[in-house]
């Protein structure tokens, strides 16, 4: 059965506070912390930050936590501009990207999570192993039968590439797959919104040529119909893009190529 | 190939390309339910207010008779195919999930069988 509480090792306790010493602008950041290798609970340790020595994003007071008061804290970031989605973490209740998140955009204390629902490797890291093999399993990569153009690319009119839109800008962050209850009971089988969005990326591709083998691998109660609009995906999404859109129009595709 | 491997594939093989026919047939009942369900507050409010006799008559009319044939018929499918999906959900070992289906799936056809039995005699004895 599904598992409500926490086990006794992944209890959070209270950890430390770091004082912002003189000065007069300060923020609170609540920080999950676990070392696997301590043998410790996970703790929730507090950081006072002060806003005039830092910059605007999320992002920027992580990084200022690390380089200036605690050199220990764990978390992957990259880009620092939305398109690598590495420093997807769940914020106030939300997931969402550390770094094009403002922390303006917040009032009072900053509370920052791992993505729900993941294993934790370290501090604010989630093993994506099972993600990416989803992934993979979706084979995202342009599959053809017929003979490439020998002089030219697969070209693709300005309204087939068009239906791109909305899909292709996928960073696979995984903030929406983490948000998504059904992903959290059933991840072992349920792709998930990000994974799905990306098959419906390859199956709403003009120079494709393997939907019936895609429809295949997805038509199936686990895989694709854990899905039950309950819209977390689309509304947590960094990017604004519409998951919960892409997964319905698999499920029309399937309908209307079985059913009707 | 061992216990649980062998237990996977035999989930897989119930469950392998059925996913589009349980989602269509389930939206197709709740929309057959939606006019459906409008007439059977109509059967019940005579069933209420009319006497035995009344309700009878006007139920074995050809067209209020499959109206309740088919309320019967949808409203067991859906709730089968509904229940079905919240076991699937939240049963996470697979042989007590296909128990669990097997027996709510056996609970469901009961219940329709006795449901148009019960409708069939009333309308005979009539």
């Amino acid at each position: 059965m599904v598992e409500f509480t926490l086990p006794k090792n992944s209890v959070i306790k209270k950890g430390k506070t770091y004082k912002a010493e003189g000065a007069t602008n300060i923020c609170h950041f609540e920080v999950y912390r676990w070392d696997p290798d301590s043998g410790e609970n996970p703790r929730i340790d507090t950081y006072e930050i002060d806003m005039d020595q830092c910059g605007p994003m999320v992002l920027d007071a992580i990084l200022k936590i690390k380089n200036e008061i605690d050199s220990s804290l764990t978390f992957r970031r990259s880009c620092r501009e939305g398109v690598c989605g590495s420093c997807a973490m769940n914020i106030n209740g939300k997931n969402t990207l550390a770094c094009t998140k403002a922390i303006s955009d917040y009032k009072g204390t900053v509370k920052i999570f791992p993505l729900p629902h993941m294993s934790v490797v370290k501090d604010l890291v989630a093993d994506m192993t099972h993600f990416f093999e989803q992934y993979t399993s979706i084979k995202p990569w342009l599959t053809t039968e017929s003979e490439a153009p020998a002089e030219a690319e697969r070209l693709q009119s300005r309204e087939d590439r068009a239906k791109l839109d909305g899909l292709y800008e996928c960073v696979l962050c995984a903030c929406c797959s983490t948000s998504c209850p059904s992903y959290w009971w059933n991840s072992d089988k349920y792709l998930g919104p990000a994974i799905l969005l990306q098959a419906y990326r390859w199956l709403a591709d003009s120079r494709d040529e393997n939907d019936k083998e895609r429809l295949d691998e997805l038509d199936e109660s686990f895989k694709l119909y854990r899905c039950h609009t309950i819209m977390n995906c689309t509304d947590t999404c960094p990017k604004g893009l519409n998951p919960a859109k892409a997964i319905a129009e698999i499920k029309k595709l399937l309908v209307e190529r079985d059913h009707l | 190939m061992d216990y649980k491997a062998l237990l996977e594939k035999a989930a897989d093989f119930f469950s392998v390309h059925s996913g589009s026919g349980h989602f269509w047939y389930q939206r197709v009942t709740a929309v057959a339910l939606v006019p459906l369900s409008i007439w059977l507050i109509v059967l019940l409010n005579k069933a209420l207010n009319a006497p035995y006799a009344a309700t009878v008559d006007w139920l074995s009319s050809p067209i209020n008779t499959l109206a309740i044939v088919a309320w019967t018929v949808a409203v067991v499918y859906h709730a089968a195919l509904g229940v079905q999906v919240v076991i699937e959900d939240y049963v996470s070992t697979i042989p007590v999930r296909n128990l669990a289906i097997r027996a709510t799936n056996l609970i469901f056809l009961v219940l329709g069988v006795a449901a148009l039995l019960a409708i069939i005699i009333i309308l005979l004895a009539r």
